[in-house]
């Protein structure tokens, strides 16, 4: 035991040396990003490409900084689209989970569907969403619903279901209900499980967005880009995919920054130390 | 010594989508109040299956279980069990662990009122455990040995009338076991609760109780109880002392007799 802790020790304190050389992978993933910009910037630049089939990226940036207020007002239209319809993923999809770990009826009988019909495009649905929902912005919620709703459920499904047996016996050793197992076992259990289905689940909130804007849309980047690409305005095409980049990450970052505030003891865990 | 505890004839049946599978056949015990009392047999003989009918978490197919002279239903009160696994919350401080089971059993989030006090007996427990200084911790910064040490404390915390362990030092090296072994022995003479202990270690289970139940192959049904005649406290001299020896040779010949042991 002593020694556990010793070595658990020493080797905290050359995790903390180490840590003093050795660049961080952020870095290292910036680095070689911003050499491929270079790269293409060169290129683009020496072979002579007309910006019409690929702009450069000092041109890219410029039109980004030039543009930049017609393009927050398509980003909002797009993220209240994300937002809205990821929601609407966790409000339901969370209380179905629920009631699928807890009912056989439906683990039998509706789970199965959902699985099934996970294998189906959802992008396929999008023009009868159209027929039914018109130009609106129901369309692009219940399509970006859709879409990022079966990784939660499922990850949601799972992650209940992970609940080790003797961890349950403990709890209703204690003599107390299943609501409160749920409360204290159950749920923060599952949270590695549900931060899983909802990075997943948010990126491809983002994609069902965009195809909603790209089927039926005045607004959103999605919108911009299908007209810009219309307009052969390659440069617009490339600045809204850049601001797509920049939704989806700090999207995904929110979401990471959540689980690691809420699940402080996983990562350390995982990481086999404290920091 | 008064009866505690006392399981009539009772069977316990398994419906599985293989057939029926018997756990356990016209099993008879009584335990003492106070008493150290070990269940040791092969795996799959259903001893574990005992001990959760102890606890009220199985029901008997036939027999009946009596707790204080009056029929158990549901879960038995005044019992805390001890798993294999240790089963610790990691998303909550070793503190946090250990004041659980309270904590669930009675202060809502609002009613704040027994919160020192709680606090005040887990650090006591932690202490006589020698986990001075880890409550803050978590439990993925623990060993093995330690983490099962909290689960101790967190059953221990609820004042048990009855310990019901599991093969609770299964999981653990064999030092750690040893040293375990003391501690649960300086516990249960400190805390002075009656202690059901389910292993497959026959030198444990002697060394530890005051009477053995062998167990048979499954069907589970009792083959011996065998009092143990050794003196307490018991130490280091105890496993060269020729009870100890004489019980752990009678225990291991019953085994050789039934098949469960050979030696070629």
């Amino acid at each position: 035991m002593e020694s556990k802790m010793e070595i658990d020790r020493i080797r905290r304190i050359q995790g903390e040396k180490k840590s003093l050389i050795v660049i961080p992978k952020s870095v290292w993933a910036a680095l070689t990003l911003v050499g491929l910009v270079i790269l293409w910037e060169i290129l683009s630049k020496l072979l002579e490409i007309p910006a019409y089939i690929l702009p450069s990226p000092i041109e890219i940036v410029s039109r980004l900084v030039k543009e930049i207020s017609m393009l927050w007002g398509h980003a909002i239209a797009t993220l209240t689209e994300v937002i809205l319809g990821f929601g609407l993923s966790l409000l339901i999809g969370i209380p179905m989970a629920i009631t699928i770990v807890y009912s056989r009826y439906l683990a039998n009988s509706i789970y199965p569907i959902i699985i099934g019909i996970q294998c189906l495009p959802m992008v396929s649905i999008a023009p009868i969403l159209v027929i039914w929902f018109g130009y609106g912005l129901i369309t692009k919620v219940i399509l970006a619903c859709l879409i990022s709703f079966f990784p939660v459920v499922i990850n949601a499904v799972n992650g209940f279901r992970s609940l080790d047996k003797e961890m349950h016996d403990l709890g209703r050793s204690l003599g107390i209900s299943e609501a409160k197992i749920f409360i204290y076992f159950r749920l923060p259990n599952a949270l590695p499980h549900l931060f899983a289905g909802f990075k997943v689940g948010v990126t491809l909130a983002v994609v069902g967005a965009i195809v909603g804007e790209f089927v039926a849309s005045e607004r959103g980047l999605g919108y911009l880009q299908l007209t810009a690409n219309a307009r052969l305005d390659t440069e617009l095409v490339f600045v809204t995919i850049v601001v797509l980049a920049i939704v989806g990450i700090v999207l995904f970052l929110i979401v990471h920054l959540l689980e690691r505030l809420l699940m402080p003891w996983y990562h350390a865990n995982k990481a086999g130390g404290d920091h | 010594m008064s009866n505690y505890l006392q399981l009539y004839a009772v069977d316990k049946v398994f419906h599985t989508k293989t057939g029926d599978i018997q756990a356990l056949s016209n099993i008879h015990l009584n335990i003492e109040n106070g008493e150290f009392l070990s269940v040791v047999g092969p795996s799959g003989c259903g001893k574990s299956t005992i001990m959760r009918i102890i606890a009220g978490l199985d029901k008997p197919s036939n027999g009946s279980v009596e707790v204080n002279e009056s029929e158990l239903k549901g879960i038995a009160d005044g019992a805390a069990i001890v798993f294999q696994k240790d089963v610790l919350l990691a998303w909550r401080s070793v503190l946090d662990n250990v004041t659980l089971p309270l904590e669930l059993k009675g202060i809502t989030w609002f009613d704040r009122s027994n919160h020192q006090t709680n606090r005040a007996k887990a650090l006591e427990l932690l202490e006589s455990v020698g986990l001075k200084g880890f409550e803050n911790k978590y439990p993925h910064e623990l060993s093995g040995g330690m983490r099962q040490r909290v689960s101790i404390c967190r059953a221990l915390i609820q004042d048990p009338k009855l310990l019901l362990m599991d093969e609770p030092f299964g999981a653990l090296d064999a030092l750690t076991r040893e040293q375990m072994m003391y501690d649960l022995l300086k516990l249960s003479n400190k805390y002075k609760f009656t202690t059901v202990f389910i292993t497959h270690s026959i030198e444990e289970a002697v060394f530890l109780s005051d009477r053995v139940i062998v167990m048979s192959e499954r069907p589970g049904t009792i083959l011996k109880e065998l009092p143990i005649q050794l003196t307490r406290p018991r130490d280091n001299h105890t496993r060269s002392n020729d009870i100890f020896s004489e019980n752990v040779n009678e225990i291991r010949d019953i085994f050789q007799s039934q098949g469960i042991l050979a030696e070629n």
